[in-house]
């Protein structure tokens, strides 16, 4: 069995729509061990949401897996069927979505989905399942478990909505947990209750957790690792310090330039990456972000760059890197 | 400098479905609530959703008819009068890039649509060269005018709508979270270009978001608003990094910096609960019930909004102890 919990290899997934193929998932790889915790920035629309679901053996319609292999925790997840996957889902694998309102069911109560869960993944019984369904609102930091689990979903705030939902996911202790923009509905202050919570059971559990976002003081308080996509692809990857403090992709770069800083103390110019979005019906040819590249060469436009290994665990696909891998070759070669 | 807008113990409530007939009860979302914002300044609004931030914006350019309090626009108190001459001086522009524009318009008559309206150009010709004009002093360009909102990314609606609120050669603009609901590589190309319009006419801004960040680095001075209420008001450096009410100082710590070692390091003041209904606000201070300082008296009076230092406005019965 392989070392990683999650081992996506060169995952390449297509949407064929009306208006054409969109490539959402363009070579996609990512390895993650038992613990690890990931988050995956990127615009809208670069495949972070595809690639968690991919994970699950979910791939809407009309979306078609063209190439690659999904391994999680030893199952072959591009290889097995929905009855299978239903096994894993909820079991082995857990997600969060943004919208907890979406994913609640308004005609039953928190107790009965909570337990619903249990009942279902669990061999235990009704009441074992209230006991733990209890424990697990406990758990989220929601007070009064008793009365709040004879309440209905619009009873509660969209905090605590998203506690449930939290509970809801543990509720088999999964080994991974998907969290996809969980706090990006909600207001600062409950956003931070919510990181906090999930930090505290990280430790608690030990889960890994896969954390989706757009927003990098997240993935920073947050994240050991983080992939940073762009329009399909994994364009770097590294550790939160080496993303943030040694960034290698121009599209990195561009981003932390173009965020304003709460701890700046003087004005500083925003340096924003001009241009706009790929057009992922009409991706360019070569690097997707040659068009809002500050230092696009020929090659940029004409082929897709290949990684180069910053360090062990940082590599980041940009032809200024291989141009800059190649000439410290030959001056070694020359000395 | 001069003051442009003077907003004195505003306040706007919403009639609320009741449960008898008699006891009409009221939501109040702007409270008391006073500010004023100098010419060519931009003053930043945040808080949490439902605080109301929106029917601030919305009431001090009267698209909302504010239930009590003084609006004072350049001198001349505009509370009651015929907002017709002043609409083409305050503008507002929103949140939502494609709810607020029309998708059957093409690009250059949503924005011409405000020049037709005041009467801005004499004659088609020179109409066409003020759209045109406008659309490139947004980074837009002419071919874009024949085109419809659909057609373009979020940021180049957002611009649309900036250009549509310019086309009557505004005062003052009030920005409703204008770069929320963009990717956060867009988020900075427009940030920069409300700064350059800013600088290039003279521009006074009332800057509403919810991201403390963008707020502190647009705007001159920040106020804070809890259920209705302006809780604090300072320079923008001052209430970030010295701020009093502690609804504030939980806001500041609680928002994630951008930075894994200051973010490690950060002493974080992580609120209990949730804010209470706005229906049914707590007595007093009406952040009490979220409050670690909070003792009898702020369950029982209001805490007044009183200039603590010089520029620093602030409503708490503790904070200055
Ligand atoms: N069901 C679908 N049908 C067609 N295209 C889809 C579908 N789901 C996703 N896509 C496309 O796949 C691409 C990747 O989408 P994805 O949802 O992963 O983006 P994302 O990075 O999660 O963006 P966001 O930050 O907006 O959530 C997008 O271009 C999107 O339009
Ligand atoms: N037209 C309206 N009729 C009735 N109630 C309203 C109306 N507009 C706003 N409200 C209520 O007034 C309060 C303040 O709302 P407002 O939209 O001003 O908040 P906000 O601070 O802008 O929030 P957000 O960050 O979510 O935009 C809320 O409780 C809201 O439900
Ligand atoms: S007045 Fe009292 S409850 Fe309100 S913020 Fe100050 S200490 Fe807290
Ligand atoms: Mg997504
Ligand atoms: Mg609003």
């Amino acid at each position: 069995m392989s070392e990683y919990l999650v081992d996506i290899q060169n995952l390449r997934l297509s949407f064929f729509t009306p208006a054409g193929e969109v490539k959402a998932l363009n070579d996609v790889s990512i390895q993650m061990k038992q613990g690890d915790v990931l988050g995956i920035v990127g615009e809208s629309g670069s495949g972070k949401s595809v690639t968690a679901y991919s994970l699950m053996g979910l791939v809407p319609e009309p979306g078609r897996i063209l190439s690659g292999s999904i391994i999680f925790n030893g199952h072959r997840i591009h290889e097995m069927s929905e009855k299978e996957l239903r096994q894993i889902r909820g079991n082995e694998i857990s997600i969060i979505f943004q919208d907890p309102m979406t994913s609640l069911n308004p005609v039953f109560t928190i107790g009965n989905q909570i337990e619903e869960v249990i009942l279902l993944h669990t061999d235990k019984n009704r009441k074992e399942a209230r006991e733990r369904a209890e424990e697990l609102l406990s758990l989220v930091g929601i007070n009064e478990p008793k009365k709040r689990l004879r309440q209905y979903p619009h009873e509660l705030s969209g905090g605590m909505r998203q506690r449930v939902m939290i509970a809801i996911a543990l509720a088999c202790e999964p080994k991974l947990l998907i969290a996809d923009e969980p706090t990006t509905a909600l207001d600062v202050t409950i956003q931070a209750q919510i990181l906090e919570l999930m930090n505290e059971l990280k430790e608690k559990i030990g889960m890994s957790i896969i954390m989706i976002t757009h927003d990098l003081g997240v993935v920073a308080s947050m994240c050991e690792k983080i992939a940073v996509m762009y329009a399909g692809k994994i364009v770097e990857y590294g550790t939160a310090e080496e993303i943030f403090y040694n960034p290698q992709h121009e599209y990195t770069k561009g981003l932390l330039l173009s965020i304003p800083k709460l701890t700046a103390t003087e004005h500083e110019k925003l340096i924003p990456i001009e241009g706009t979005p790929v057009d992922m019906l009409m991706p360019p040819q070569g690097c997707p972000f040659a068009p809002r590249c500050q230092n696009t060469m020929k090659i940029c436009l004409k082929e897709m760059p290949p990684y180069t290994d910053i360090n062990e665990d940082h590599y980041s696909a940009c032809w200024l890197l291989q141009k800059q891998a190649y000439m410290t070759m030959k001056d070694g070669v020359a000395r | 400098m001069t003051t442009l807008l003077e907003v004195k113990n505003l306040k706007k409530y919403f009639p609320a479905a009741s449960n008898t007939l008699f006891n009409k009860r009221f939501l109040k979302a702007v409270d008391d609530v006073s500010f004023s914002i100098k010419k060519g300044e931009t003053l930043g609004l945040v808080g949490e959703s439902g605080c109301g931030k929106t029917t601030t914006g919305k009431t001090v350019i009267r698209l909302y008819e504010p239930t009590a309090g003084q609006i004072i626009y350049d001198g001349k108190d505009i509370t009651k009068v015929n907002m017709l001459p002043y609409r083409r001086k305050m503008q507002i522009v929103f949140q939502d890039p494609y709810a607020s524009l029309d998708p059957r318009m093409t690009v250059g008559d949503i924005v011409g649509e405000a020049i037709d309206i005041h009467n801005l150009a004499p004659s088609n010709a020179e109409r066409k060269e003020k759209i045109i004009t406008l659309l490139e002093h947004v980074g837009l360009n002419s071919e874009h005018a024949n085109r419809f909102p659909h057609e373009f990314s979020g940021g180049q609606r957002q611009r649309i709508g900036i250009a549509r609120a310019l086309a009557v050669d505004p005062e003052f603009i009030v920005c409703d979270e204008p770069v929320s609901a963009l990717d956060v590589s867009i988020q900075a190309q427009i940030i920069n270009m409300f700064e350059e319009l800013q600088e290039e006419m003279g521009l006074t801004y009332l800057f509403i978001a919810h991201d403390l960040s963008v707020v502190k680095h647009i705007s001159n001075r920040i106020g804070v608003m809890y259920l209705g209420k302006l809780v604090e008001l300072a320079d923008s450096y001052e209430l970030t990094f010295h701020s009093l009410h502690p609804y504030t100082k939980s806001l500041v710590s609680a928002i994630p910096v951008p930075d894994p070692k200051e973010s490690r390091e950060r002493q974080r003041i992580v609120l209990e609960g949730d804010v209470p209904s706005p229906l049914d606000p707590p007595s007093g201070c009406r952040f009490r019930t979220r409050c670690r300082y909070a003792t009898k008296i702020c369950a029982e009076e209001e805490p007044e909004f009183k200039e603590v230092r010089s520029g620093h406005f602030v409503a708490c019965h503790h904070c200055c102890e």
